[in-house]
């Protein structure tokens, strides 16, 4: 029971890590159908900027909120200077597009700080919560927390502000929003931005358990897009249990099967999934333009 | 028109690259040419890394002393990105068009065994940087290597276990190349330690939890130790875990962790860690007559004075490569690449970051395992761990 | 369908031209070895382009296929004594066969939900080749055997070139000639509109396999044929950066083309060597030309040269 209990607690763990990563996923592919591979990237600033304003002896509050505002201009800058001049590019072309800025920010990312690992202090220390026989890092449930506020925070913003409803008709018919007098290009340049700062939310609650480095987006990208399309691609709530569904199937993996092929039964686990339901978990049925 | 504009900024960016492909640095004829294959990006590069700030910093020393035998060293850096075909047709481009001399890099044993074919039919020295003991058994001509093997850090580790009588433990290896090799030569080394592998677990590189693994290792009856090989940020969530779920008995980690990052990562759930490494590490704490106190302490200060950053390991096996080079081609009278292999392969009495190299023709490394301190980490730094001189 | 013919030939011609034509500008050994890299990468791209280009597909492990090619040259002749041309046979083979049993089901998924599939697919793939240790070397890879013709033995890049060369030359023919068989152009029809297509009686779901499995055996030669040239191989060939870099090479040379293709590959992996000059600012360099390539040149290079050099066609 305490091993099941602890196996439960790395799931969760690890699978509000890729919750938080899919949620940013989310918000731009909601407004505008593109899978953005930079994503990653914009998790990775938000852990490396607060390292390094940190060890500039930045307050971490001050720090956060400044990484979070870098991240949101790169997105913003990612989508004016990149994804905007390219506007007519069919889903493939835009995703190398993103993979291009993602090794640009790498790129800078190396060059502006450095090649080795970094890690943030936990908020609230490092003494674990024991339960039954199995303990818990108390940053697990701030990464958690941290996913369901963004979750709230999304769909309050979606349904209930006047942005975020023009935001949604973006997202459904770009051209009929157009029509219905909304700046579509405004709105998915706003997205762009609001992912980074998901993003960088993201990094910031994650690097105390992860660790990070100018290299650690790549792998996360990889996993947040895996939980994203496992939830249903443009669901919040899809993007969480996504995340959790696959954070948890890699701890039972790897504490009952094999700890060498985890990440393999994880990804069968996506298999099985979108085969039984082709839309993901969430997913509605619509039209895709690939 | 418009579309034509828009070409416009991709040529000029064409040209520059061209211009700046003529520009790039051209070589003396009387220059010695020193190449390096190294990770510098890539999951590898916190190892490629140092070793790179390491050869430009110690090349460019010796060449404000005069360089060697009055020759200017010019060092051509390439970056593979842990890429073994990258690495591979880098090593092509420094045979054949910057016709080098040797070669001092090979970050990862994926890389520099993907290497060692062309430097031997190139007949061009190349000293590998990496740990796997595949890369000089067997021997081949014109390869070397500086690092300790993995095989040599599992029997470090088996003999202190031995000595404290734990001789009944549990393994938790990275799957990455380094902790993959280093289960291997452990498992092979075991039976002569009289060691009983009791629980066997691994975790990817860059995963963040690892306490379902640790947990099979603490509920298996009978663990008296736990081995952990690995490199990168994997043990340091290893180390945290460890303490998460209160693991009772000593752990190991291995020489991949031997730098200073590995303590601030882990933090005061490294305290009692034990592990195999190069005297580099607790410099300082050499005594006096120590034959290499000169050398660490040395290249420990230069080091940290150039980059600004703590010393690891991994760029003193950069520093140990290049001076068996520099020495080998002091004593071959020249840079020509057959007469400095057969003196590279002389080197003896070499003091370098690494230990005593004492290299011969069925030897390519020349270390022992004198060369590995036990060290224990305490208060967050290292120590020489008791019994350990 | 004369100027359709005609193009063809011409694809083919500069292609060949090219491949004979490049020995004569070349300074060293080096550079025989880069342009066989070249030529192996623009096998398994224009093996590619027939499922992204033609059937409208996107696979994001193909470079697990890659994998299977590779790791048959090694193990076959290492393990079994098996002849290296045979194990290039049999790794196509088994390539095929998996391309068959996984396409059947995955196939069925849409855009990037058969992106993720493929991606899982190949993830396993590599995640094998690194495990399974016993039979790969696991992650510190494995030497693969010399091949030899006639006591003849194959190596140095000189002779790669050649035969790489050749391959691509023998690849890009019977991809061209695909494009306007019946199954080509059932496939085009596909990637306009698969239910048009599907209402113009062909079989989609057929038609998307046969392009999975095509390109699947490409990419598995290209494999074989990049672990044979290295002499070694590392489970770095099926990994996920590499896929990404497969499908790069498609889309910057120009979805649907495989002139495109053949240049896509040519630009990818070639820009790391030219890149070098700006030691630590390349990754900077790269990123951005990659972004500058694709917003500048919108279709990718070749379809926006067509445009460019036959404005009034249309």
């Amino acid at each position: 029971m305490a091993e099941f209990l602890q196996f439960c607690f790395s799931g969760l763990t690890v699978g509000s890590v890729y919750a938080l990563v899919a949620l940013g996923f989310t918000v731009i592919y909601n407004a505008s159908n593109v899978v953005n591979f930079a994503q990653g990237e914009f998790v990775m600033l938000g852990g490396m900027v607060t390292v390094a304003l940190l060890a500039a002896s930045v307050p971490l509050p001050v720090a956060g909120v400044a990484a979070v505002f870098v991240a949101a201009l790169v997105g913003l800058a990612l989508h004016r200077l990149a994804i905007e001049p390219a506007r007519g590019s069919s889903p493939v072309e835009l995703i190398i597009i993103t993979i291009g800025a993602s090794i640009f920010i790498r790129g800078v990312a190396q060059v502006v700080f450095d090649k080795q690992f970094h890690k943030l202090p936990a908020f609230s220390g490092d003494a674990p919560i024991h339960m039954l026989g199995a303990t818990i890092l108390p940053q697990s449930l701030w990464v958690l927390g941290g996913a369901g506020a963004i979750v709230i925070g999304l769909h309050l913003f979606s349904e209930h502000t006047l942005v975020g409803k023009a935001a949604a008709a973006t997202a459904a018919n770009r051209l009929a929003a157009r029509l219905a007098g909304i700046d579509t290009t405004a709105i998915v340049s706003l997205s762009f931005a609001l992912a980074g700062a998901v993003g960088a939310v993201a990094g910031i609650l994650i690097t105390p358990i992860t660790l990070t480095s100018y290299n650690a987006g790549t792998l996360l990208a990889l996993k947040g897009f895996a939980a994203g399309m496992l939830g249903g691609m443009g669901k919040p709530l899809g993007a969480v249990l996504g995340g959790l569904l696959l954070g948890l199937a890699e701890a039972f993996g790897a504490g009952y099967v094999s700890s060498a092929y985890k990440d393999g039964i994880a990804f069968i686990v996506i298999l099985v999934v979108l085969l039984s339901l082709p839309q993901g978990l969430l997913g509605k049925h619509s039209a895709e333009r690939v | 028109m418009t579309k034509r504009f828009r070409l416009l900024p991709l040529l000029a960016a064409g040209a520059a690259l061209t211009v700046a492909t003529a520009a790039g640095e051209r070589a003396v004829a009387q220059d010695i040419k020193i190449g390096s294959v190294l990770s510098a990006t890539g999951p590898a590069s916190f190892l490629g890394a140092p070793e790179e700030k390491t050869l430009r910093l110690y090349v460019d020393t010796i060449n404000a002393e005069g360089g060697i035998l009055g020759k200017k060293l010019v060092l051509v850096v390439y970056d593979d990105g842990g890429d073994p075909s990258k690495a591979r047709t880098f090593a092509g481009r420094l045979v054949d068009e910057d016709r080098v001399t040797a070669m001092v890099g090979g970050t990862t044993s994926g890389t520099s065994l993907a290497m060692a074919p062309i430097f031997e039919d190139a007949r061009v020295p190349f000293i590998s940087l990496a740990g796997a003991v595949e890369i000089i058994e067997p021997v081949r001509k014109y390869v070397f290597k500086t690092p300790h093997t993995d095989r040599m850090a599992c029997e470090k580790i088996f003999g202190d276990l031995k000595a404290r009588g734990l001789v009944k433990i549990g393994m938790i290896s990275g799957t990455d190349a380094f902790g993959k090799s280093m289960r291997e030569q452990c498992l092979k080394v075991a039976d002569k330690y009289g060691v009983t592998i009791l629980a066997d677990e691994s975790y990817s590189a860059q995963d963040s939890d690892m306490t379902p693994q640790l947990t099979n290792i603490k509920n298996t009856p009978g663990i008296q130790a736990v081995v952990n090989p690995g490199f990168g940020q994997g043990p340091a969530i290893v180390t945290r875990d460890y303490r998460q779920i209160g693991v009772a008995v000593p752990l190991y980690e291995s020489h991949g962790v031997a730098s200073k990052s590995y303590i601030q990562l882990a933090g005061p759930a490294a305290d009692g860690v034990r592990l195999p490494a190069a005297a580099l590490l607790v410099a300082e704490q050499l005594p006096k007559d120590d034959a290499q106190r000169p050398v660490v302490v040395g290249y420990k200060q230069t080091y940290e004075k150039a980059t600004g950053e703590p010393v690891s390991t991994f760029g003193g096996h950069a520093y140990d490569g290049l001076f068996i080079l520099v020495d080998a081609m002091k004593r071959a009278g020249g840079a020509d690449p057959t007469k400095v292999r057969d003196e590279i392969e002389k080197t003896t009495h070499f003091t370098g970051t690494g230990g005593m190299f004492n290299m011969s023709p069925t030897d390519h490394l020349g270390l022992d395992l004198s060369a590995f301190r036990m060290l224990e980490i305490r208060n967050g730094d290292w120590y020489l761990a008791q019994g350990d001189r | 369908m004369r100027a359709l013919l005609s193009a063809r030939w011409v694809t083919l011609g500069v292609l060949c031209l090219v491949i004979a034509a490049l020995p004569l500008v070349f300074p060293s050994s080096y550079y025989y070895r880069v342009a066989a890299l070249v030529w192996i990468s623009a096998i398994a791209a224009v093996g590619l382009n027939i499922l992204m280009g033609y059937a409208g597909q996107v696979s994001l492990g193909h470079a697990g296929f890659l994998g299977i090619g590779a790791y048959a040259v090694a193990i076959g002749p290492a393990r079994f004594g098996l002849n290296s041309w045979l194990c290039i046979l049999l790794g196509a083979l088994l390539s095929a066969a998996l391309a068959w049993l996984v396409g059947r089901t995955i196939l069925r998924l849409r855009g990037h939900y058969l992106a993720i599939a493929t991606l899982g697919f190949g993830f396993l793939i590599a995640l094998v080749l690194a495990n399974e240790a016993r039979w790969t070397g696991g992650p510190d890879g494995t030497p693969v055997a010399r091949v030899s013709v006639a006591g003849f033995r194959l190596a140095g890049p000189v002779t790669w070139y050649w035969l790489s060369g050749a391959l691509l030359a023998l690849g890009t023919a019977l991809a061209l000639n695909l494009e306007d068989s019946s199954v080509g152009r059932a496939l085009r029809a596909l990637h306009d509109s698969e239910i048009a297509a599907a209402l113009a009686g062909i079989d989609v779901a057929r038609c998307k396999l046969w392009a999975f499995i095509i390109a699947a055996v490409y990419a598995s030669v290209a494999g074989s044929m990049l672990a044979l040239f290295d002499g070694f191989v590392t489970p770095d060939v099926a990994s996920f950066l590499r896929s990404i870099d497969l499908v790069a090479m498609v889309v910057v040379g120009g979805i649907g083309s495989s002139a495109g293709s053949i240049l896509g590959a040519g630009l990818l992996v070639t820009l790391p060597q030219f890149l070098t000059v700006f030691a630590e600012y390349e990754q900077i360099a790269l990123g951005l030309i990659i972004m500058l390539v694709m917003i500048f040149l919108r279709r990718g290079i070749v379809p926006t040269a067509q445009q460019l050099f036959a404005p009034r066609r249309r």
